[in-house]
C-alpha cells in the first residue's frame, strides 16, 4: 500500500512540476524499424524507472519513464550497441538504473546468498537429525497410551481454566 | 469535540494497555487470580476505546472536517464516500491507527472466544499483546497524532492520492493488516507459552486458527494488493518486487512456513523450538515491513536521517520486540525437549523441507530488500535489486518445494516411502506428461521454459486432487461410500486440497501469462486498425469526459476475432485536480482465455494517439489461484478441531471416546 503512496507521491511532485512540458514533449512512438524497436525495448527492460520503486521504464507509466525510453530509442535509432545505449543511461544515472545489480565487489554478498543460506540451513538440519537420531522409532504408530494420557491431562487442565 | 473524544481515548486506551500489560502477567507469575483476571476486562476495554479513536477519526473523514490537519492534508470535499472512507488509513497517521485498531480487536477476541485457554496462559497472551499494543499506541501518540487541529482550517483538503481512489485499493490495507497484525497472535502465544516453558500438541492447536487466519487475511491482502497493481499502475505488470510489496511478501513466506511446522508440533511434538522460533521470526518481519514502509527509509537513507523521529521510534521498537523475544527463546527454548522421532522421508521430512526452502527463500528477499539500504549505509554505493535478482534466486529456491509440496501429503508420518508415494500419484504424473507434450504441441514458438512450467503447475494441481479423491476413495469403490467418508473427512485435509490447487493455479496462471502474452505499442487515428495475436483491435476515436473530480480522455476499442465482434475496451486517461496527477485507467476484459487489455495514452497533437495492446493469456488464474488457496485456509478454519471456542462438550465427547479406544486397546 505504502508503495502506493511513495510512488505516488513522487510521480505527483515530477507530474506538478513538469506536466505542461510532458505533454508538449514526443510522443512514445515505437520505431519504424521492428528489429531495432525489439532491441530498445529489451533495453527498458532492464533499466529502472527514475521515479517508480524497481518498475522498469518499461513497465512504468510516469513521464520521466517515457522520457527515458524516447532516449534510448534515440540511442538505439543513432546506431548505438545496446551496450553502448545501456552505457550511455548508466554513465549519467549510475548501477542504480540497472534492475540486475553487476555482479562486483559490492554486491558479491548478495549474489552468492541465496546459496550459502541454502548450504549452512541445510548443514543444520544435517547436524540437527544426526545428533537425535540415536534410537529410531521403527513403527510408525498412532499416539501410545501415555502420550495420549498426557494430552488428556493437557486438555483436562484446559477444560478446568 | 468528536476528534477531542477520539484522542481522549486512545489517552485512555494506554493507560489501559499498560495496565493489561502488567498486571495479568505479574498475576500468573505470583498466582493471583484477581490479577490473572484482570486480563479479559482489560483487553475489552482497551478495544472498545480505540474503536472510538478510530471512529473519531472516520468521523472527521465523512464530515469533512479540514480543521484536523490529517484530514484536510488527505482528504477533499469533493472525494466519494468510499474514498472519504478508505481515506481514513489511506495516509501515515490513519494507517497507524488501523494497525492499533486490528491488533486489539484481536486481543478482544482471545478475551472474548478464547474460552478454552488456561486462564494464566490467556493472561500471559494478553499481556504479550498489550506490550505490543502500549508500543503502537505511543507511537501514534507522540509522534503520529491524526486528532491535531488546523487552525484556521481551510476552505478544502488537499485530496488522496487518486491512485488511492479504487475500491481494490480500498480494501487492501485492512486486509494486510489484518494479515501482519494476526501475526501479533503467534507471536503472543509463542512468547507467552516461552515464559510458561511449555510447547506442546495443544499449544500448536490454539495458535493454529490465529495463523491459518492471519494467513488467509495476508494471501487476500497480497492478491488483491497485486491486482490492482495489474489494472491500474503501468501497463498489467503485477508484481514488481518492490520493496513495499517484499515487505508483505516476507510475513506471507515465514508465515507459510510457520502454518507447516505447527502441524510437526501438532501432530508429532517435534519441531517445537523451530516453530516458536518462526512465530516470533514472522512477527518480527511484519514488524520490519512496519518500520520500512513507515519510517521512509526505503525512500532515501537521507530523508530518514533528516527526519528522524519516527523512524526511530519504530527502529527501537523493533529492536525491542526482536531483542527482548529472541532473548527469551535463548534462556527457556533449550529446555523444551523434542518429541517424536522420524526418518528424513517422512510426512515430517516434507514439511522440513519446505521450512528449509521456505525460509531460505525468505532470507534471500529480506537481503535482496536490504542489500541497497546496506551497501549506501556502509560504502555510499547506489544500487537497484530489481525483479531480475528476485526471479533469478526466488524462483530456483521454490521449484523444489512446488514439487515436493505434491508428494508430501502422500507421505505418512514418521517413515514413508518415496516410490509408494509416486505410485500412488499415478494419474499426476500422467497428466503432468499429458500436458508437457501439449504445451509442446501447442506452443512450440513459446519460450522452452514455459513447458516445465506449466507441467509444474498441472503437477501440483493433479496432485492435490488426486490426494483428495484417494482420501475418500473416489472411483475405487460404489459412489455412495465415497460420499460417506466425504462428509465425515476432515475440513483441514480438504483446506490443504485447496490451499495446494490454488497455488498451481497461481503457477499456471504466471507461466502463461508471462510466457504467451502478445504486446503491441503503436500510435494511432481514429479508424485504424492493428492485430494483436488473433484479435483486431480497432480504434473507434477518443473523447473528453468529466469525471467526480478529475478530467478524462476516453479511447474506444472494437476488438474483434474472424470478423466476429469480441468487445468494446473504454481505456481512460484521467487528470485530477486534486492533488494534480494522471492515471491511466486499462480497459480489461476477461475471458476464458485470458485477459484483453488497452490503454490509450497521450495525444500526439495532430489527432492521433498513442496506444497500447495485450493479450495476457489465462493471467486471471494468479487471482482465481489466490482466492482458491484463501478458501483452502476458510475451510480448514471451519474444522471443528480448530474452531475458535467450540463448545467444549464436543472435545470433551471426543476425548471420552479416545480414552474408550485406548482402554479397549490395551
Amino acid at each position: 500500500m505504502l508503495m502506493t503512496v511513495i510512488r505516488g507521491l513522487i510521480i505527483c511532485f515530477c507530474l506538478a512540476g513538469s506536466m505542461e512540458q510532458a505533454w508538449a514533449v514526443a510522443v512514445d512512438t515505437p520505431l519504424e524499424d521492428p528489429v531495432l524497436e525489439a532491441r530498445a525495448r529489451a533495453i527498458h527492460k532492464q533499466l529502472r524507472c527514475l521515479v517508480c520503486q524497481n518498475q522498469s521504464i518499461e513497465d512504468s507509466n510516469a513521464g520521466l519513464a517515457r522520457d527515458l525510453r524516447i532516449l534510448v530509442r534515440d540511442r538505439i535509432s543513432a546506431g548505438d550497441s545496446d551496450e553502448a545505449a545501456i552505457g550511455y543511461i548508466v554513465e549519467r544515472y549510475g548501477d542504480w538504473v540497472l534492475l540486475q545489480p553487476p555482479i562486483k565487489g559490492g554486491t558479491i554478498m548478495l549474489w552468492s546468498a541465496p546459496v550459502v543460506f541454502l548450504f549452512f540451513a541445510a548443514i543444520l538440519i544435517f547436524v540437527w537429525c544426526r545428533r537425535r537420531s540415536g534410537p529410531m522409532a521403527t513403527e510408525a504408530s498412532p499416539l501410545n497410551a501415555d502420550e495420549q494420557d498426557r494430552l488428556n491431562a493437557l486438555l483436562d487442565d484446559k477444560d478446568q481454566a | 469535540m468528536i476528534a477531542e473524544l477520539g484522542h481522549y481515548a486512545l489517552v485512555l486506551a494506554l493507560s489501559v494497555a499498560l495496565v493489561q500489560a502488567t498486571v495479568p502477567m505479574i498475576g500468573a507469575w505470583r498466582g493471583i487470580p484477581g490479577w490473572i483476571g484482570s486480563a479479559r476486562p482489560a483487553a475489552i476495554v482497551q478495544c472498545l476505546l480505540v474503536i472510538v479513536a478510530f471512529g473519531a477519526l472516520t468521523y472527521g473523514y465523512v464530515t469533512s472536517d479540514f480543521s484536523l490537519l490529517n484530514v484536510a492534508s488527505n482528504s477533499h470535499s469533493a472525494k466519494p464516500l468510499l474514498y472519504k472512507i478508505s481515506g481514513v488509513w489511506g495516509n501515515h497517521e490513519g494507517s497507524l491507527l488501523l494497525w492499533l485498531l486490528i491488533l486489539v480487536l484481536f486481543s478482544g477476541a482471545v478475551a472474548v472466544f478464547g474460552g478454552n485457554l488456561p486462564a494464566p496462559f490467556r493472561a500471559r497472551v494478553l499481556a504479550v499483546q498489550a506490550m505490543i499494543a502500549v508500543g503502537f499506541t505511543s507511537f501514534v501518540l507522540f509522534t503520529s497524532n491524526p486528532f491535531e487541529r488546523l487552525l484556521p482550517a481551510p476552505m478544502d483538503g488537499r485530496g488522496l492520492n487518486p491512485l488511492l481512489q479504487d475500491p481494490g485499493l480500498a480494501f487492501h490495507p485492512p486486509f494486510l493488516y489484518l494479515g501482519y497484525v494476526g501475526f501479533s497472535m503467534a507471536f503472543s502465544f509463542a512468547v507467552a507459552a516461552l515464559i510458561e516453558g511449555r510447547v506442546d500438541a495443544a499449544w500448536a492447536r490454539w495458535v493454529r486458527p490465529w495463523t491459518l487466519a492471519a494467513w488467509c487475511f495476508l494471501t487476500l491482502g497480497i492478491g488483491l494488493g497485486s491486482w490492482w497493481a495489474y489494472y491500474e499502475l503501468g501497463w498489467g505488470g503485477w508484481w514488481f518486487w518492490d520493496p513495499v510489496e517484499n515487505a508483505s511478501f516476507m510475513p506471507w513466506l515465514a508465515g507459510t512456513a510457520l502454518l507447516h511446522s505447527a502441524i510437526v508440533v501438532e501432530k508429532r511434538d517435534s519441531l517445537k523450538n523451530w516453530t516458536v522460533l518462526l512465530a516470533i521470526l514472522t512477527f518480527s518481519l511484519s514488524l520490519l515491513g512496519t518500520f520500512l514502509v513507515r519510517s521512509g527509509v526505503l525512500t532515501s537513507v537521507h530523508a530518514f536521517a533528516t527526519d528522524p523521529a519516527r523512524g526511530v521510534f519504530i527502529l527501537a521498537f523493533l529492536v525491542a520486540v526482536i531483542a527482548g523475544s529472541l532473548t527469551l527463546y535463548a534462556v527457556r527454548a533449550p529446555a523444551m525437549k523434542g518429541g517424536g522421532l522420524f526418518a528424513p522421508v517422512s510426512r515430517e521430512g516434507g514439511l522440513v523441507f519446505n521450512n528449509l526452502l521456505l525460509s531460505t527463500a525468505c532470507a534471500t528477499v529480506l537481503l535482496g530488500t536490504l542489500y541497497p539500504l546496506f551497501l549506501d549505509a556502509v560504502t555510499g554505493e547506489k544500487i537497484t535489486v530489481g525483479p531480475p535478482y528476485f526471479n533469478m534466486t526466488f524462483g530456483p529456491l521454490m521449484v523444489p518445494v512446488f514439487i515436493a509440496m505434491a508428494v508430501g501429503p502422500m507421505l505418512p508420518w514418521k517413515r514413508g516411502d518415496l516410490l509408494g508415494a509416486l505410485q500412488r500419484l499415478k494419474f499426476t504424473v500422467l497428466a503432468t506428461l499429458v500436458a508437457m507434450f501439449l504445451t509442446l504441441a501447442l506452443a512450440f514458438d513459446g519460450p522452452w521454459l514455459a513447458i516445465p512450467g506449466i507441467a509444474l503447475g498441472v503437477w501440483m494441481i493433479a496432485a492435490s486432487l488426486e490426494e483428495g479423491a484417494s482420501r475418500i476413495r473416489l472411483f475405487r469403490g460404489p459412489i455412495a461410500e465415497s460420499l460417506r467418508r466425504l462428509s465425515r473427512s476432515s475440513r483441514s485435509a480438504w483446506g490443504t486440497t485447496f490451499a495446494h490447487a490454488g497455488a498451481g493455479m497461481v503457477i499456471i496462471g504466471i507461466v502463461a501469462s508471462s510466457a504467451w502474452q502478445v504486446e503491441k505499442l503503436q500510435v494511432m487515428r481514429q479508424g485504424e486498425s492493428q492485430a494483436v495475436g488473433a484479435y483486431q483491435f480497432r480504434f473507434e476515436g477518443a473523447v473528453p469526459l468529466d469525471g467526480p473530480n478529475y478530467a478524462a480522455v476516453r479511447g474506444t476499442f472494437h476488438v474483434s476475432r474472424d470478423g466476429k465482434a469480441v468487445a468494446v475496451l473504454q481505456p481512460e486517461s484521467r487528470r485530477y485536480e486534486n492533488p494534480p496527477m494522471e492515471t491511466t485507467e486499462a480497459a480489461i476484459r476477461t475471458g476464458w482465455g485470458g485477459d484483453l487489455y488497452a490503454v490509450v495514452g497521450d495525444p500526439t497533437g495532430d489527432g492521433a494517439w498513442s496506444t497500447r495492446f495485450y493479450t495476457k493469456p489465462m493471467i486471471h488464474w494468479i487471482w482465481i489461484g489466490a482466492f482458491v488457496m484463501v478458501f483452502g485456509g476458510a475451510l480448514s478454519l471451519t474444522d471443528r478441531r480448530f474452531r475458535i471456542g467450540a463448545p467444549a462438550r464436543a472435545r470433551n465427547a471426543a476425548r471420552r471416546a479416545g480414552i474408550a479406544v485406548s482402554t479397549a486397546s490395551k
